[in-house]
């Protein structure tokens, strides 16, 4: 098993050798490049193999067989669904913002490839190995809101426009939550660096210790990626699709990619923060493990979102103002007092 | 500090729009997310149906009922065979009036499922709409093993009922009945006891006594708003009189009871079937009408109350075979003028829910 656990590594260092000098810059640019590219595959598999899962597990929570006629059991649905919105024409409405329109679904798609290239997904498997990693991510995450704004604003439509603030608002309330969630786990391994992060949870996954931030960041996460019981963005019954409302074709698909790749990034960050990232008993290899561990979040935030009835605007900004930030510095207090405490015994102790 | 005025702005909801129920069009004016005015539009499916009587015999209209309310055809047939029934003086077998009601009150049970399932599905409650649309296939089913067709079910004749029901009816609707509680329950806890739906419900869309009184407002809508108001009880037709039911009035006047009181409803309509089932007796089920209808000069009005409310035929004769004129009273068409009433000052989600639950079916509205 150590020997899988290592392929990997093996392999990179392999390629590596190729070079005559395995630390010359260009055995790093060839390895960022490798890197980058796993993870565009990542997303877009990610994408291809998330939207047909939602769709399936909708049909099982509301009792419908979901799409079964394309391939065994449907299993070929989205690849012609996407091969569809190829086909489709791409319109820019007259009224609209051409350079900002047309640049927002980039950045969307760009955002959780960022996001995941800091993401340890096995032993020494990190794309870019960063000792802020956390900041980065949070950074990084953080630009979606403008993309949606740029987005809802560029169309020049009412739809588009009233969910580009729903956005804004409820992007930007969430991102505090969210925040202070995090740095609770930050106190307690004094690195911000997530390969470290994973490495201290060797004995033990941070959920333990930390149970409230990890419910905080679940549900801020839901949040921040805007699905349901969260997606005022997006809400169809009310302003058809919010932001993506005037999008066609490749462009609107862009989108769809950004938002399960959003997703998957959430949730590789929720595995690698609190479930022990790709720690696991050593029967099966560590990329295995966190991949799913990435899956049972997943399953959990597609559950959530076929079972819960949409929340209204002003309950959303009170559950993040009235409810999950007291929460979180909560934590962040206990935490605090928890590790003062740890120490005092450790020096009574010693 | 004064507080910053947005600018307001104008939002066009339907006549294709995801939260419409059927061609309803209403230009939704709000300042940030706050409703300020409601304008609705309906017409988009005016086919003329009064008008189109004047030209059909009195029996060959009774198709044409089955597309008022599509989601309870069973009841616009009654109510219109009834009048012609009552106009012409004919008496119906027994057996007929009992078929009547347990379609009519299985009719009830489905428009109701619908309305609970788009109620839930206007807030995004995906799970809670697949549920209602599971169960109330079954009832489906049973108008197809009868009258051939599920929706627009023509099972009505003017003197009875079209034909008689298939042997495996009975134990179907039996088995129906033994699982509903069950149903309820189900939607009980994954909607109605929801913590998120009730937040978006309670308290929000007030409905006054007085106002839904002022409106002529009918059905649920009002008995929600603490009115008991029921044609079934106060001006019994057919053989209503003949079983023990209750009329459910909630106090509430809110979105929420005006959600939970179809759900006690589907109680007591399970409730009545139970009776009809008992005591219905053998026997013929049409009774001798002429081939060719001439009712008598002179007019009628007949009402019933059908899923949404107070539904009327008001029929006017002049002796010849087709009626001279037609009017039809329908309930939501009055219950959906209480929307822009009521709205202003609400969130646009919150009146996405509102008009859920005036429960319109743009086939009665429009006409």
């Amino acid at each position: 098993m150590d020997a899988l656990n290592k392929l990997p590594l093996n392999i990179a260092a392999a390629i590596r050798g190729l070079f005559g000098d395995p630390h010359s810059i260009w055995a790093d640019l060839t390895m960022t490049v490798i890197g980058i590219v796993l993870v565009i595959v990542l997303i877009v598999l990610a994408a291809l193999i998330l939207i047909l899962l939602e769709r399936k597990i909708g049909g099982w929570a509301s009792q419908r067989p979901g799409p079964n006629r394309l391939g065994p059991r449907g299993w070929f649905q989205t690849i012609a669904d996407a091969l569809k919105l190829l086909g489709k024409e791409d319109v820019t409405p007259a009224e609209a913002d051409r350079f900002i329109f047309k640049i927002a679904p980039m950045i969307v798609f760009a955002l959780p490839m960022m996001t995941l290239a800091v993401i340890p997904f096995g032993m020494g498997m990190v794309p870019i190995d960063l000792d802020l990693g956390i900041m980065y991510y949070l950074a990084i995450s953080a630009i979606s809101t403008l993309a949606l704004l740029m987005a809802g604003w560029g169309s020049n439509s009412n739809y588009s426009m009233l969910g580009g603030m729903r956005a804004v608002a409820q992007m930007i309330s969430y991102e505090i939550p969210l925040i202070f969630s995090l740095l609770g786990v930050v106190m307690i391994t004094q690195t911000f660096s997530l390969s470290k992060i994973v490495e201290a949870q060797s004995t033990i996954p941070f959920v333990v210790i930390q149970p409230i931030a990890f419910v905080i960041y679940f549900i801020a996460g839901i949040a921040e990626v805007n699905r349901a019981p969260f997606d005022l963005v997006e809400a169809d019954q009310e302003i058809v699709a919010g932001p993506f409302t005037e999008y066609t074709g490749l462009r609107w698909g862009l989108f769809f990619l950004g938002e399960y790749g959003n997703m998957t990034a959430v949730a590789a960050l929720i595995t690698t923060m609190f479930l022990g990232g790709w720690q696991g008993p050593g029967f099966l290899p560590g990329i295995v493990w966190f991949f799913l561990k990435v899956g049972i979040i997943i399953f959990l935030m597609m559950w959530i979102r076929w079972t819960f009835p949409r929340m209204r605007i002003d309950h959303l900004m009170g559950l993040a103002w009235k409810v999950l930030l007291p929460l979180s510095l909560l934590n962040i207090l206990l935490t605090g007092l928890g590790i003062y405490i740890y120490q005092y015994v450790l020096r009574i102790g010693g | 500090m004064t507080l910053e005025r947005t600018e307001e702005l104008a939002l066009n909801l339907g006549p294709q729009h995801p939260s419409m129920h059927g061609v309803f069009r209403m230009v939704a004016h709000f300042d940030g997310e706050i409703i300020t005015k409601i304008d609705p539009k309906i017409g988009y499916l005016h086919r003329g149906l009064e008008k189109l009587a004047e030209s059909r015999t009195y029996a060959q209209f009774i198709p044409y009922t089955d597309r008022l309310d599509y989601l309870a055809a069973p009841h616009n047939n009654m109510a219109y065979v009834q009048a012609v029934e009552k106009l012409a003086n004919i008496q119906i077998p027994e057996r007929a009036e009992y078929l009547r009601v347990i379609f009519a009150e299985l009719a009830r049970i489905a428009s109701h499922l619908v309305f609970i399932g788009s109620l839930a599905l206007d807030m995004a409650g995906w799970t809670a709409w697949g549920y209602c649309f599971r169960d109330r296939e079954r009832i489906l089913d049973l108008f197809e093993m009868t009258a051939g067709s599920r929706l627009t079910v023509n099972a009505m004749r003017i003197g009875g009922f079209s034909q008689e029901v298939p042997d495996e009816f009975w134990p179907a609707l039996k088995s129906f009945l033994d699982d509903l509680p069950e149903m309820l329950e189900e939607y009980q806890g994954i909607f109605y006891g929801n913590e998120i739906a009730m937040g978006r419900m309670k308290s929000v869309g007030i409905l006054t006594k007085e106002d839904a009184a002022n409106f002529s407002t009918t059905g649920p809508v009002l008995r929600a708003s603490g009115v008991k108001h029921d044609l079934r009880k106060d001006a019994p037709y057919g053989i209503y009189d003949r079983f023990e039911f209750d009329v459910p009035v909630l106090y509430g006047c809110d979105s929420y009871d005006r959600g939970l009181i179809r759900l006690l409803e589907i109680k007591e309509s399970a409730k009545i079937i139970r009776q009809a089932m008992r005591d219905i007796p053998e026997g013929p089920i049409m009774a001798k009408v002429p081939k060719v209808l001439k009712p008598p000069v002179g007019e009628v009005y007949h009402a019933v109350e059908n899923p949404k409310g107070e539904l009327g035929f008001y029929l006017v004769s002049d002796g010849s075979t087709k009626p001279a004129r037609l009017r039809i009273r329908s309930a939501t068409f009055i219950n959906i003028q209480l929307l822009p009433a009521i709205s202003p000052g609400w969130k646009i989600q919150d009146v996405i829910a509102i008009f859920a639950t005036l429960d319109a079916v743009l086939g009665e509205v429009d006409k």
